[in-house]
């Protein structure tokens, strides 16, 4: 009796010294991420709410705040005079995005030539890695130099060369979107190519072998091998691609202002009109919650398109 | 590359023969990549030969690729024109204190994920992950409306503190302290370290290459900032360079293209400096991680 209670103390001992040790492990983490935690809260999760409960008000700084419901995202599908509308930032958005398939094409095609061991590769990966590199804000002033209007713009002075009339480019509303997305598959480019030529190198090599052995030309191997295991990669750049182009900002400010005529005004540059220039937060709170909607929902469809198609090798 | 156009047999025998397929495959992939790679360094090369132009040879038609008197007054022109230098102390501590804000930060929460038992870490782990999926462009304006009730517009704390907890760093650190070994730790226990001298004395150098790679990526994602210090800076001194070079190109009309470019070189060097001086672990550390800068 007494042997089994010497037992059981000592049992109970070594749990309860347990659960102390526990707790204070549990303790110590807590302050390992409060930091964290303090400004994820303060600068994410509460202002994410917050835009979320803004956008059912209608709140013209510096006026106190009018509770309307969901009459600003009325507003937003409305047609409203002398701003640019809603739904044709959309539909800019769209148009921006174009650039992202026409960089993917661009950057695997240079990845699958950088993809070889010659002298000289890392001097080209570098200078395709460049622009990469470069600040946005800097870059879209070099760019808007290239653009200049006049003759003696970079891109106008081409033109003349091949006896072609010189074009206005940023101030054209048909061109200055197309301006930015040639610019942004530039600046873009580097990255996405060291993303494949990491994806490109984790193919084996023996099923390259194993092809050229059953007689597949270059462009067999290239569609029977290496575009089905790359494609995880390739999804990969798609959403990163998605996701940026509607976070584009700073390339619209600096070089149109959301301009000419509204040509050039997405997503992201509506909201920061909205919010910074006419102060209507409760409005540019619906954009927000418009904005975080769109970039979950694309993200779900992407994920179920690419679950099909994509070959996880 | 193309052999079948040829239609004698013998050239055909020639041109299929390995040592010619791959001395020719060799040739053409470097005129390739040479045309290629010159179209894309093309912006950078008249972006400085355009920084070394009078305003005369800026404007001349047809224009020169190479300035006839290389003109570095553009460089002295650019600082006095604007407070070049303020802007790039500004971005220089932003950018400082960001860094080693969020190597502390995120080495701390990402030690407590990898290596520590709690309630609620698989949640907490979770949430910390979806901050990812919330854009900056969400929680603008209530960030902006938080920092204008903290005074906080006009200040270096304004631009530094939002930006110290980042879910891709303590991701990253969290995969690299996990690879350290329990016997590590059950050492240092028993030696009498703590939990905290652990992971200072034992776990960061371990994981040296990891934490330099994030310090890379926040300081370039810092430096280059754009959207955060717009509208949190009014005041000309308290502008960092991105901010700085907006307005000076801006408010001077589009005029001065020689001193632009300058002030572009000023604004895009530290960066492109600090790359290739670590090139190597950087792009490993973007190929590894999916990290964007």
């Amino acid at each position: 009796m007494s042997d089994n209670a010497a037992v059981a103390k000592n049992n109970i001992k070594p749990s309860v010294q347990k659960k102390q040790r526990q707790r204070k492990e549990a303790l110590a983490a807590y302050a390992f991420l409060a930091p964290s935690i303090l400004i994820f809260a303060v600068f994410t999760f509460f202002p994410a709410i917050f835009s979320i409960i803004a956008s059912f008000f209608r709140w013209n700084l510096p006026f106190d705040p009018v509770f309307t419901g969901l009459n600003n995202y009325g507003y937003l599908f409305a047609d409203n005079i002398g701003k640019v509308e809603f739904g044709k930032s959309v539909l800019n958005t769209l148009y921006f995005m174009l650039g992202i398939p026409i960089n993917i094409c661009i950057s695997l095609w240079i990845a699958v030539m950088l993809n070889r061991r010659l002298p000289g590769v890392g001097f080209f990966r570098t200078a395709f890695f460049l622009p990469t590199l470069t600040s946005m804000a800097a870059i879209s002033v070099v760019w808007m130099w290239l653009y200049h209007p006049a003759d003696y713009g970079l891109f106008n002075t081409l033109l003349i060369r091949f006896g072609l009339p010189i074009q206005a480019w940023l101030r054209d509303p048909l061109l200055a979107m197309p301006c930015l997305i040639v610019m942004g598959v530039w600046r873009g480019m580097g990255y996405n190519i060291v993303i494949f030529l990491a994806g490109l190198q984790s193919i084996p090599h023996d099923l390259y072998e194993a092809a050229e052995i059953d007689g597949a030309n270059w462009l067999g191997q290239f569609r029977q091998i290496t575009l089905p295991l790359l494609s995880p990669t390739t999804f990969y750049i798609l959403i990163i691609g998605v996701i940026n182009s509607l976070k584009a900002f700073t390339e619209i400010d600096v070089m149109t202002q959301g301009g000419p005529l509204g040509a050039t005004t997405t997503l992201a540059y509506y909201l920061y009109q909205y919010a910074f220039q006419y102060f209507q937060i409760g409005l540019a709170s619906a954009v927000a919650v418009v904005l975080f909607v769109f970039i979950l929902v694309l993200t779900m469809i992407q994920f179920k398109v690419v679950e099909k198609r994509v070959h996880y090798g | 590359m193309d052999n079948k156009s040829i239609p004698e047999a013998k050239f055909q025998n020639f041109f299929k023969s390995k040592r010619f397929r791959s001395a020719a495959g060799k040739w053409l992939w470097y005129i390739v990549l040479s045309i290629t790679a010159l179209i894309v360094v093309m912006p950078f090369i008249w972006m400085i030969t355009t920084s070394l132009k009078g305003p005369d040879e800026v404007f001349a038609y047809p224009p020169q690729w190479l300035p006839q008197a290389w003109r570095f007054q553009n460089y002295v022109d650019a600082f006095q024109a604007a407070p070049f230098a303020r802007y790039f102390y500004n971005s220089a501590v932003v950018a400082i204190c960001v860094t080693i804000g969020q190597l502390i930060s995120c080495s701390l929460a990402a030690f407590a994920f990898a290596r520590m038992e709690f309630k609620g870490k698989g949640f907490l782990f979770s949430l910390f992950l979806s901050t990812t999926m919330i854009s900056t462009q969400v929680t603008l304006v209530p960030s902006y409306l938080i920092i204008q009730k903290l005074h906080w517009i006009d200040t270096y704390q304004g631009l530094i503190v939002p930006f110290i907890a980042n879910a891709f760093g303590i991701f990253m650190l969290r995969q690299a302290f996990m690879t350290i070994p329990d016997e590590l730790e059950e050492a240092s226990k028993l030696d009498g370290c703590s939990r905290l001298r652990f992971l200072w004395q034992i776990c960061l150098p371990l994981i040296k290459p990891t934490l330099a790679a994030q310090a890379l990526f926040a300081f370039m994602g810092n430096w280059n900032a754009y959207l955060w210090p717009l509208i949190i800076t009014n005041r000309q001194e308290m502008r960092t360079l991105q901010i700085g070079l907006r307005y000076f190109v801006s408010q001077e009309g589009g005029t001065q293209w020689g001193v632009y470019m300058a002030a572009a070189i000023i604004v895009i060097l530290p960066v492109v400096l600090i790359y290739f001086t670590v090139q190597k672990s950087f792009v490993e550390g973007i190929a590894t991680t999916g990290m964007k800068g």
